[in-house]
């Protein structure tokens, strides 16, 4: 029998995964497993055959072409067009380095044994046998900032939960990951879910936490379903419940679907929905950490944030630490999006610099064209113009450069790309997906839309038209500074950063 | 999922078999902490949509008022208040998509199923596949690197 892995995520089930595993299945002697995936997305399906040499990989396989495939030898391995060789020896895999990514895509995700074996549970055995105070020292030393988009450091969060005074606390995740461009937490989720399981329960064991809530998106229902599973079967192995890994301390843990608001990302107004209201942020303070779920000290962290967890705890907050640049310490997950030769989810130490993200990396524009302008940080996160790619991905260089580290998302357009549209779709999506609840985001939007609009409709040189200018700038400047969160507070930064470096797009402006 | 078992409810005399299956998926969680968009969830999976009747219903076993249900409901982008079409395609409009294509395949799709009661297009903002778009949904089924050919072999399927 030869063992075939089809990589079960659910943007390679999205080019055809399943169909090439049904393929697959009714070929002679082939044993096929669903792994995760390697992250080299422009690669799915991407499939391996367990060989001698190790696992063959071969990219963009399609179900007609597998009796071709077969035929060509590929069951032991042989060369082929579409062979990439030995994955594990592949530059694109090799030149990363991967903590919170190490596991993805080696076993089934739900393998409990396997994760075990590829050092799992090391991190949450060692914070058992630890005071909650030390390993909050250890993700203090990890100088771990929230991977979601704030950059708060993560030990102070957890210490301010640790030493509140309750005698109910939580412990939940946000898995929204609403940012377009941005699918870090739903690849991991999806490959590797006892990592998460792992980071959240040294997290609720540390601070005191007994119940824990893995809010995630409604549009990821592959990851929500994996998840589940994922608990069911870690509880099945005393890795959650009442006695977790046999400490005597009790942990639960459950998912919540959202409904299909971005807004809800942001953490109060996470905790709103949570808590099965309107997801209307919350002014703070109060801040989560002292009053959260049901009014209860809470730690809210991103995914990515738990999933760094247990590696600081098993190899220790130092050896993350050894990472990074300046204040941004450790290894970020890029995800490179859009209109690039080669995306996926690629780990890093910060630091790194934009251009090598998009070129080296990322080999440039999907279409071949030249680079135009590149989205970082999510829909609030400025664009960048071709010759501005030389920043270190680190959040303090970032903000130098005008930009945002946000959830860590890349998203490249080529020179087709019309920047006009792209203020205006800024605009538009805050109208559409604004809370409500104050009026610079939620009105302020909507004439935002309209003042493009009228901007572009406007031929150069006509009357009033600079007018419009000074008017969409007076919009920018009073969300920027009347809105209670950064959905209407930095939605002005692609439509600035629009305006500053791509004035040509918006048919001459007085810029 | 291992749920809470089902909560002793009051006799109430149904007035509708829908009524009754309402109650009943939100007393089968009502003891849960903050259980209201499980339960919309769940009512929406049974019935297509949350019906006003439903709301009143759910308000009530919650004990909440039907002004607090209702406002959840019409605050999340995914819950209907009318029956589902036929068949629903979903194409992601935000910025990773656009990059590649994605505000034209709207175009087309809205273009393709103008006219059509069986059909919904609707936007996405983001499917966590940017790296393999334009993205779109047919019949809750992620497709990546989509063409408008694409949506024409989905609806070739459709046909009576
Ligand atoms: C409009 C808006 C959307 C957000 N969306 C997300 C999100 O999708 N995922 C996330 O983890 N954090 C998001 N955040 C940040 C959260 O509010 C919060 O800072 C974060 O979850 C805290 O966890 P961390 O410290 O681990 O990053 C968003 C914030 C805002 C203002
Ligand atoms: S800025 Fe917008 S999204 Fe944020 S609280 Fe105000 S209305 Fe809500
Ligand atoms: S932007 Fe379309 S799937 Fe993410």
């Amino acid at each position: 029998m030869t063992t075939v892995w089809v990589p079960q995520d659910s943007s390679a089930r999205a080019v055809g995964a399943d169909e090439v595993a049904a393929a697959l299945a009714q070929v002679e002697g082939v044993t096929v497993r669903r792994n995760g995936t390697r992250g080299m997305l422009w690669r799915e399906p991407l499939v391996e055959v367990e060989t001698e040499r190790g696992r063959v990989g071969y990219a963009a396989v399609t179900a007609d072409g597998i009796p071709d495939l077969v035929g060509a030898g590929m069951l032991t391995g042989a060369d082929h067009e579409t062979s990439i060789g030995v994955v594990d020896d592949d530059p694109w895999l090799t030149g990363q380095d991967r903590v919170s990514l190490a596991r993805i895509g080696l076993a089934e995700p739900t393998d409990i044994g396997a994760y075990e074996a590829q050092g799992g549970w090391a991190g949450l055995r060692r914070a058992l046998e630890l005071d909650p105070a030390e390993v909050v020292e250890e993700v203090l030393t990890s100088g771990l900032r929230g991977r979601g988009g704030a950059g708060f450091p993560t030990g102070i969060k957890w210490r301010t939960v640790l030493e509140a005074d309750s005698d109910q606390k939580f412990v939940a995740c946000n898995l929204d990951e609403g940012d377009s461009g941005t699918f870090a937490d739903r690849v991991l989720a999806e490959a590797d879910p006892f990592t998460l399981v792992e980071g959240m329960t040294i997290a609720a064991v540390t601070v005191g936490a007994t119940d824990g809530y893995i809010y995630c998106r409604s549009e990821y229902p592959d990851a929500i379903a994996r998840l589940r599973d994922a608990i069911a079967v870690a509880a099945e192995h005393g890795y959650l419940g009442d006695d977790v890994a046999g400490s005597g301390r009790a942990f639960r843990l459950q998912v919540r679907v959202g409904a299909g608001a971005y807004i809800c990302g942001e953490e109060t107004s996470m905790l709103e929905s949570l808590e099965g209201r309107r997801g209307e942020v919350r002014a703070k303070p109060p801040i989560p950490a002292l009053h959260g779920l049901w009014g209860s000290p809470t730690v809210v962290n991103n995914m990515l944030s738990f999933a760094a967890i247990p590696m600081i705890l098993a190899d220790g907050g130092q050896a993350y630490a050894d990472r990074g640049v300046g204040r941004s310490r450790g290894t970020q997950i890029f995800q490179l999006a859009g209109n690039i030769a080669r995306g996926g989810v690629y780990e890093a130490p910060l630091g790194i610099t934009l251009r090598e993200l998009v070129e080296d990396v990322g080999g440039g524009t999907r279409t071949g064209r030249p680079v135009r302008a590149v989205q970082v940080g999510g829909p609030l996160g400025a664009y960048l113009p071709a010759d501005r790619l030389d920043v270190p991905m680190g959040y303090e260089e970032l903000a130098e450069a005008g930009g945002m580290l946000g959830h860590g998302g890349v998203v490249v357009f080529d020179d087709t790309v019309d920047m006009s549209r792209m203020a205006r779709f800024a605009m538009e999506f805050c109208s559409v997906e604004s809370c409500g609840k104050c009026t610079p985001c939620r009105i302020g939007s909507t004439r935002g839309v309209e003042t493009i609009d009228k901007i572009t409709s406007t031929p150069a040189g006509a009357e009033g038209r600079d007018q419009l200018f000074v008017l969409l700038e007076d919009l920018c400047a009073t969300m920027t500074t009347g809105s209670l969160c950064a959905m209407g507070g930095l939605t002005p930064v692609p439509v600035r950063s629009a305006l500053t470096h791509f004035p040509e797009d918006f048919g001459g402006s007085p810029r | 999922m291992p749920r809470a078992g089902r909560q002793q409810t009051e006799e109430l005399t149904p007035q509708s078999a829908r009524a009754e299956s309402v109650r009943e998926i939100a007393a089968r969680q009502a003891g849960e902490r903050g259980p209201l968009l499980e339960i919309l969830h769940a009512v929406q999976a049974a019935h297509g949509y949350v019906a006003d009747e439903d709301v009143a219903e759910i308000a009530d076993v919650l004990n909440l008022s039907v002004a607090e249900v209702h406002g959840t409901v019409s605050f999340y982008h995914d819950f209907r208040r009318t029956p589902p079409p036929e068949h629903t395609v979903q194409v992601c409009r935000a910025e990773a998509c656009q990059a590649v294509g994605a505000a034209d395949l709207y175009t087309a799709a809205q273009e393709r199923f103008a006219g059509r009661d069986d059909v919904e297009v609707r936007e996405v903002f983001c499917f966590g596949n940017c790296a393999l778009g334009p993205s779109a949904s047919v019949d809750g089924r992620l497709r990546g690197r989509v063409t408008a050919e694409h949506l024409a072999a989905a609806e070739s399927g459709w046909s009576p």
